[in-house]
């Protein structure tokens, strides 16, 4: 690892200014950056200890939304009875990923900001534009079989690793962010991540300085909220594929529907096709595949990564059915 | 800003960790992991260094009572809080009754991971008895965790055993925590 200094900041306004130094790094849980930098993919000259601000607690909106601040515990938001209760989607997304000591530790802030899970990206060896911009993707030949089928680019196939972000997608969550002249905003998820372009290395909306502080859940949409998670282990592994879905159905018409996947794209993906296939169509199988098809519309495989796109439209379909408690029969 | 709110930028960092008990002043280079002061400062080798990735789970201790991975956490950002490690739950003469079902039903081979598996099940039993859910429970804002056999393998997920003697692993936590076998 690296050398770098070290610092703990007590106030949120202070964090701005102290990160504003060359090569200087936020850091919260650091389970996924001191993984990193121990492989030294990340190099940070500076670290600012943010994880002790008092952005911890997840908060009742008027209206009815909750706010959840960004130096929460995965583990302890994944057991809020508040979350539990009327954002099963989120808590389920949570225990979906990592391992107990994992979630203890690790932030939603840091959560949102995790890095890819790309082989290449870790292999301080290979070429990855993500890494070292303009140096070459090395996984576009590579084994790909985690990767990208949705708005990937030429320069980087790799897909966004949090099961956490999916959920929010779906929820249409904010992400409020302070920014070092103390003014705040609030960016919708589905803004704040970038796709990768000719820039894969810019992954977020986040300017020099401003730091996360709370990720916003308005009241949760009518209907049932499923997340679903396909990996190659029972647990304790990234997703080969995931979905968050929401629905609403009045008697035979599907009402609303809210559908994002992960592991599918450098952002978690909200399918807008998807949920226009769905709405006012019947809870049938007939128009989950349709959905599905919309969904993968775009779809492109590099090679190892092809059954991706059949994957994701077998447990979009597996999971709409669950949820809306229809048989489709065991899976072929 | 006024200067003399700002904190100090460190090279080397004093910290002061209660480990098992005992408060200790610590001056490290900041890239210390917490894993790396337990074993080669303090000299409690009970906690073992395996993948040092966050990836097997062999080097889990118990923060301020939660468990977390001892190798993918910096020392420095522990200060004042309070550590326990294997060699912390017992005294030789008295087991914890963690330590005594595992040697009880056989739940390891070459015990390397053992200490990380205990510590973990100490911080887990905690977690499920304040009602929190996990990936396998059917209704996550259900309060009353039962832990089946189903729900120690998914809670335990992050600790590794090479030998595999997860069978005896789960057999020897439900003996502790009086669950049910299925």
């Amino acid at each position: 690892m690296k050398p770098f200094t070290y610092e703990r900041v007590t106030d949120p306004r202070a964090a701005g200014e102290a990160v504003s130094r060359a090569g200087a790094k936020f850091i919260s849980g650091g389970t996924n950056l001191l993984d990193l930098m121990k492989l030294e993919v990340e190099q940070p000259a500076h670290l600012v200890d943010i994880s002790r601000l008092p952005l911890k607690q997840v908060e009742d909106l008027p209206g009815g939304g909750i706010r959840i601040g960004a130096q929460a515990a995965n583990s302890e938001v994944a057991a809020d009875h508040r979350v539990c209760a009327r954002y099963p989607v989120l808590a389920e997304a949570l225990l979906a990923g990592a391992s107990g000591q994992l979630r203890n530790k690790a932030s939603i802030g840091g959560n949102l900001l995790q890095r890819t899970r790309c082989s290449y990206f870790y292999d301080t060896a290979a070429a990855c534009n993500k890494r070292t911009p303009g140096a070459g993707c090395a996984a576009l030949q590579g084994i790909n079989r985690i990767h990208a089928i949705l708005g990937a680019s030429d320069a980087c196939i790799a897909t966004h690793a949090s099961d956490m972000a999916v959920a929010m997608s779906a929820l249409e969550a904010q992400i409020e962010l302070l920014e070092p002249n103390q003014s705040t905003r609030r960016v919708l998820i589905d803004d704040f991540y970038r796709l990768p372009g000719n820039a894969p290395h810019i992954e977020t909306v986040l300017r020099p300085g401003e730091m996360i502080t709370a990720v916003i859940l308005p009241p949760p949409p009518p209907g049932h909220q499923r997340y679903r998670k396909v990996r190659d282990r029972a647990s304790y592994e990234f997703a080969l594929i995931s979905v968050a879905v929401i629905i609403a159905t009045d008697r035979e018409t599907i009402t609303t529907a809210r559908v994002a996947f992960g592991a599918v794209a450098h952002k978690p993906w909200r399918s807008i096709d998807a949920e226009a296939a769905l709405k006012g169509r019947p809870p049938t199988l007939a128009s989950y595949k349709a959905a599905a098809d919309a969904a993968m519309r775009d779809a492109v495989g590099r090679g190892h990564n092809d059954f991706k796109i059949e994957l994701a439209k077998r447990t979009l379909c597996r999971t709409l059915a669950d949820v809306t408690q229809i048989s489709i029969g065991r899976p072929s | 800003m006024d200067t003399s709110t700002k904190p100090a930028v460190v090279a080397v960092s004093r910290i002061a960790v209660t480990v098992n008990g005992q408060r200790r002043q610590l001056e490290l280079d900041p890239r210390t992991s917490l894993l790396d002061v337990l074993r080669e400062h303090l000299h409690l080798t009970g906690t073992k260094k395996g993948c040092d990735h966050g990836q097997c789970g062999a080097c889990t201790v118990l923060i301020n009572g939660r468990r977390i991975n001892s190798c993918l956490t910096l020392a420095v950002m522990h200060d004042l809080d309070d550590v326990v490690t294997i060699e912390g739950l017992s005294a030789p003469e008295a087991l914890h009754p963690l330590q005594a079902a595992f040697i009880e039903r056989d739940a390891f081979q070459c015990g390397y991971c053992t200490p990380g598996q205990i510590c973990s099940a100490v911080g887990m039993l905690a977690e499920a008895k304040a009602g929190w859910p996990s990936h396998v429970t059917p209704d996550v804002a259900s309060r009353h965790i039962v832990l089946s056999n189903a729900e120690i393998r998914e809670r335990m997920s992050g600790n590794i055993c090479r030998c595999a003697a997860y069978p005896n692993i789960v057999a020897a936590i439900r003996d502790v925590c009086g669950g049910v076998s299925r």
